[in-house]
This record gives structure tokens, C-alpha cells and sequence, in this order.
């Protein structure tokens, strides 16, 4: 990065503030030259899409069992004609129909997981940032402890304990990923302390929570969307892996993980059952991470350049 | 030196004892072990037996004094599932087997399988790495940014269970799961490999390309030294200390990754000791092999904290000015 900074051959030819401005079309424009980026957020839309909108788009019911229709495979045709583009299982369910279901499900918990861990960790690390003293100490201590520590497998033993469930899922997320939130919330709170638009606001009067409101946490937007969108990725697997286990979520209700652990019995006569679910994870996760990557680049002002004008000659990048 | 090596082993030991108290707070505080060990369906005059014979009855303060007190003789608690095909209550404490030495036992196995995949995906990743940032932009190097993208968005059971459709139903090269020869060793090393792969590789490139940009490659490259040494022992020893901790980093997350993988592929290790006690509701074994597990990688994080201070003593001087 530092070869960039120090060549002022291939910094911008208009001045910063423009890139400050920068619009939505812009962002947008930004996004769909970048081909790869594109696809994966577009894949991540479907995605979205396709799990909102499960009850009504879902092709059938994903548990309506139908003895006369098992293990067809992808692209197949049961005998009374019914088409299915992903294939059944092994009491006839369709395959697409509970892959997107367990989208609802794997999706919300990734959301809602990040969501929670984000609210917490985020106010913590901004208030061990902002007030220091004996809370900072205590506080990232804390972090340093837990991160050091196998969180899947602390996960099992509470669920262990308390029972697995929807809610007792988020509730672990949050209870172990919430550090890395406070870590980095912390960071960008001491640094962006010392500005000088930190210390004219308070010298005209604002109040520690207006200082943090509206001068601290608009500036960690960015970042923290980054490791918003990894944390999904981070949080899908986790889901998936928990489940799979059977600790997370618990059938009836599909989710990818499970699905992978129920056909794992098949594997060697109907490959799809385990492929399906498990390419779906691979996919989200891999698309998060893809628009994370971009967005960590285009937030970044020494690269920002780089994205949002087309590029004509290309440099070494760190 | 020594006086930092001391602090850290104090921080882990604080960090194991932090952990103790956290697993005695959910275990018999949040939970009733009594429910634990026998699920819902058992009666109230059997749960109060087994609570009695456990001695939670006592006051809360008093079974954590012997709850710390056990582990520090090494007393993990006994196992009534291990062995016994039915439940003998009353015989919980008096009969059942000693967990730890069970659980020790699974060691040997998960270290081979965390050592081969370590092993492998380390020598990958160096090699890989090191090509990547001396062709930057090159099809090796955005071969290495893909594989390490994958790597991490990869669901490692899912993975495992890939591998064994592929090469084991499929082709017949490799056992589908067991332990005994190497071919029982390749699939699981494998499947445990790819995420460390993907992630040192990484960590490999930009450690190196910051190395190959220093004033110190030019003069050796203009002495005339080739450019395999210059890369491979010039810069790569300067480029060690985040390649280390990325790796203790991965050691850790590969001891937690191989309970998956083992189950998957039936390899006794630890890990497949505690899922199959979860699932047998075994709470004393359970905490064990919680414990051994989490021990190990405090462990390795304390060791991979001296192997710093080893590669750059600049590390504990400046620990010491900010203390």
C-alpha cells in the first residue's frame, strides 16, 4: 500500500473530496465491472430472495413426504410427471423446496447472529475505546481469553446444556463472537479520539453519547460492515457444522447442515443429497466472502481509486 | 525473556481457570446435571438419587470448592455410560470409570491426524505462497487467492464427505473411515488440510510480498545471490512471524475442526470420543475432553507466544514498555 501512497503518478486526478461524495450509481457502476464481485452478490440476491420468500416460491412442500417419488435425481422426472430441478430425498421431499428453506433458516441465523454479536461487541469495544481505564482492561482481556479459546466446541457444551433451538443458537453466537466486534470497535474508537473534529465537538458542548452517536460510530460504518458480511460467512458455518451434529437446528424444520447429516446414508447411492445442501453453503459462504473482499477494497481510500474509475494501467497491488 | 515467559504461562493458567468456572456455571448452575446424565424421561426419585450421589444438594460455593478441588487432583469424575450398558445409579461414583485416562488415551490418534494435516497444508502453503508473491498477478497467484477463498468458505464435514464419495465410493483408492494403516490416514489429513491450506497461504503471500520489497532483497539479489535463496531463506526467515502465528492460530482451530472430521470418518480420536458422549448425555466425560481439549490449545497459543520471542526478541521488550 505504501508504494501507492508514495506514487503520486497513479493517485487520482480529482481532488479527495470528490471521493468522498461518492454516490450509490457510483458503488453500483463500481460493482458491475467487477465481474466476479457482481455474480457473487447477484448469487447472494437469489439467495435472499429465494429465503424470504420460501413459503411462496418454494416449488412444493419441503416435508411432504411422497413414498412414490424417492430418491429421483437432479433433473428428474417422477412418474405421475412431476419435475424436479434438484432431485428427492428419501421420503420423496423435494430437494429445491427444502434447500430453500433451510436458506430461511441458515440465512437468519448467519443475520440475526452477526446482528446481535455486532450490537454487542460494537457498544462494548466503543465504550472500552471511549472511557479506557479499569473497562478497557477488563474488557480485552476478556476478548483475548475468548478468542483463545475453541469456540465450537464451547458452543456444543452450552447447547449440551440448555438444548438446541433457534433461539439458543443465536444466543451462543452472540455469547462467542461478539469479541472480534469489541476488538475492532475498540481500535477505531481510539483512533478516531484524537481527531480534531472530536475535540471541536467537544469543546462547542457535545455530549459524550453525541460525540459517539454522530462522530465515532458513522466512521466504523465501513469497516464494520466488512467484518459484518465475514461474520455471516463465519456464523452460516458454524450453523451448519452445529447441525450437522446434530446440536443446532432440529428437524422438521430443514437446515443445510442437517440435511447434509440425513443424507450422508445415502451417500453412495444419491450423491445429490449431500452435494445440494453442501455446495449451497460453500456458494453463500464464498459469495459473503468475495463481497466482503470488495467492499473492504472500495472502503479502503488508498485503493477506493482503483474501483471506482476504469482502470487503464495495472500496478502491483499489496 | 523469562520474566515474559512467566506472565504468559500465568495468563493461560488464569484462562484455564476462567475456563473451569465457565463450564462449572453452565453445567450446574444454568444446567441440573442430574437432567443432563439422564434426560428428561427419568423420575424424580432417580434424578434425586443421582443428585444426592453427585452431592448436588450442596450448597452452591461448596460444590465448586470440590468441584476445583477434583480437577486439581486430576479427578475428572466417573463415567457411567463408558463400559456399562445399563445405568447403575447408585454405583455412579463408586464403580463407573475414571474419564481421563479415556480420554487421554484418544490423544495419540487426534495428534496424528491434526500433525498430518498441519504437516501438509504448511509446506503447501509456504511453497504456494512464496510462488504467488514472487509472480504477483500471475495465473499461480490468482490460483492462490481462489484456492484460498475457497478454503474458508469450505464446510470441512462437507468436504470430507466429498472426498470420500469421490475417491473412496467411486474409485476404491481409500478407505471411507477407520484407523490402523496410512491409507485409513490420507482422507481425514486431507479434509482437515484444506482450510489451514487456504489461510497460511495467504497470510504466506503478503508477509512475503512486504519482505520482497525491502531494501535488504535488492542487495542480496544485486551480490548475485539466486533468486530461490533469496526468496526461500532471505526473506522468508523475515517473514516468519506472522507465518507462525497464523499457524499456532490453525493448530488450534484444527483440534476443534478434527471432532468433525473424526466423526465423519470414524477415526478415535477426542474429537469422536466427545461427540459420541454428547450424545450418550456423558457429562463427566464430556467436561473432560472439553478440558484436555481446551488445554491443549491454550497450550499452543503459549508456546506459539515463546516461538515469537525466539524468532524476534523485539517482541518481549515491547511487551515489557507497554506493562
Amino acid at each position: 500500500m505504501s508504494q501507492i501512497v508514495g506514487n503520486p503518478t497513479v493517485e487520482p486526478a480529482e481532488p479527495d473530496d470528490r471521493a468522498a461524495t461518492t454516490s450509490f450509481t457510483d458503488y453500483l457502476r463500481a460493482l458491475l465491472r467487477d465481474k466476479v464481485t457482481a455474480v457473487a452478490a447477484l448469487f447472494l440476491l437469489i439467495l435472499l430472495v429465494a429465503a424470504a420468500g420460501a413459503e411462496f416460491l418454494a416449488p412444493h412442500d419441503p416435508n411432504a413426504a411422497n413414498l412414490r417419488a424417492r430418491f429421483i435425481p437432479p433433473l428428474g422426472t417422477a412418474r405421475d410427471g412431476t419435475f424436479y430441478l434438484f432431485g428427492t430425498d428419501e421420503l420423496g421431499r423435494d430437494v429445491l423446496s427444502r434447500l430453500m428453506h433451510g436458506a430461511t433458516v441458515s440465512m437468519s441465523i448467519g443475520l440475526l447472529g452477526a446482528i446481535c454479536s455486532a450490537i454487542v461487541g460494537v457498544s462494548l469495544g466503543i465504550l472500552a475505546g471511549f472511557y479506557r481505564g479499569k473497562l478497557e482492561i477488563v474488557l480485552m482481556r476478556a476478548v483475548d481469553g475468548m478468542m483463545a479459546l475453541p469456540s465450537l466446541l464451547i458452543a456444543l457444551f452450552i447447547l449440551f446444556v440448555i438444548g438446541s433451538g433457534f433461539a439458543n443458537l443465536i444466543f451462543i453466537f452472540t455469547l462467542l463472537h461478539w469479541m472480534i466486534f469489541a476488538r475492532m470497535a475498540r481500535s477505531l474508537t481510539l483512533s478516531y479520539k484524537e481527531q480534531t473534529y472530536v475535540t471541536a465537538a467537544r469543546a462547542v458542548g457535545a455530549s459524550d453519547l453525541r460525540i459517539i452517536l454522530t462522530h465515532i460510530l458513522p466512521n466504523m460504518i465501513s469497516p464494520l460492515l466488512v467484518l459484518f458480511t465475514l461474520e455471516i460467512a463465519v456464523l452460516i458455518l458454524s450453523e451448519a457444522s452445529l447441525s450437522f451434529l446434530g446440536f443446532g437446528v432440529q428437524p422438521p424444520r430443514a437446515s443445510w447442515g442437517l440435511m447434509i447429516a440425513r443424507g450422508r446414508e445415502y451417500i453412495s447411492s444419491a450423491w445429490w443429497l449431500v452435494v445440494m445442501p453442501g455446495a449451497a453453503i460453500f456458494l453463500a459462504a464464498l459469495c459473503l466472502n468475495l463481497v466482503a473482499a470488495w467492499a473492504r477494497a472500495i472502503s479502503d481510500p488508498v485503493q477506493r481509486w482503483r474501483w471506482l474509475t476504469k482502470p487503464s494501467t495495472e500496478k502491483d497491488a499489496t | 525473556m523469562l520474566a515474559f515467559i512467566l506472565r504468559r504461562l500465568v495468563h493461560s493458567i488464569v484462562l484455564l481457570f476462567a475456563l473451569v468456572s465457565f463450564v462449572f456455571v453452565v453445567g450446574r448452575v444454568i444446567g441440573d446435571p442430574a437432567l443432563i446424565m439422564l434426560g428428561t424421561n427419568a423420575t424424580e426419585a432417580a434424578l434425586q438419587q443421582v443428585r444426592e450421589n453427585l452431592g448436588l444438594t450442596d450448597p452452591i460455593w461448596k460444590q465448586y470448592l470440590v468441584f476445583v478441588g477434583d480437577l486439581l487432583r486430576g479427578d475428572f469424575g466417573t463415567s457411567f455410560r463408558y463400559g456399562f450398558s445399563v445405568l447403575p445409579t447408585d454405583l455412579l461414583r463408586a464403580e463407573g470409570t475414571p474419564v481421563l485416562p479415556v480420554v487421554l488415551e484418544r490423544l495419540p490418534a487426534t495428534f496424528m491426524l491434526a500433525g498430518a494435516a498441519l504437516g501438509m497444508s504448511f509446506l503447501l502453503a509456504i511453497v504456494m505462497g512464496c510462488l504467488a508473491a514472487m509472480h504477483p498477478r500471475s495465473w499461480i497467484d490468482h490460483l492462490v487467492n481462489v484456492i484460498s477463498l475457497a478454503s474458508v468458505s469450505l464446510v470441512q464435514f462437507w468436504f470430507g464427505l466429498i472426498l470420500i464419495l469421490l475417491l473412496s465410493v467411486h474409485l476404491g483408492l481409500f478407505p471411507t473411515g477407520g484407523y490402523g494403516t496410512w491409507q485409513h490416514l490420507i482422507l481425514p489429513a486431507l479434509t482437515l488440510a484444506a482450510r489451514p491450506l487456504g489461510r497460511i497461504a495467504q497470510v504466506v503471500r503478503s508477509a512475503m510480498l512486504d519482505e520482497l520489497a525491502k531494501p535488504y532483497v535488492v542487495a542480496a539479489r544485486a551480490k548475485g545471490v539466486s533468486e530461490t535463496r533469496v526468496v526461500f531463506v532471505h526473506a522468508l526467515k523475515n517473514a516468519s512471524i506472522p507465518i507462525v502465528t497464523i499457524t499456532g492460530d490453525e493448530l488450534s482451530q484444527l483440534l476443534t475442526g478434527a471432532m468433525l472430521v473424526e466423526t465423519i470418518f470414524a477415526w478415535p480420536g477426542i474429537g469422536m470420543l466427545l461427540i459420541d458422549s454428547l450424545s450418550r448425555r456423558d457429562l463427566p466425560m464430556v467436561q473432560a475432553g472439553i478440558f484436555v481439549v481446551a488445554a491443549l490449545v491454550v497450550m499452543i497459543n503459549f508456546l506459539v507466544d515463546i516461538a515469537y520471542t525466539v524468532i524476534n526478541p523485539r517482541i518481549a521488550l515491547d511487551s515489557r514498555e507497554i506493562n
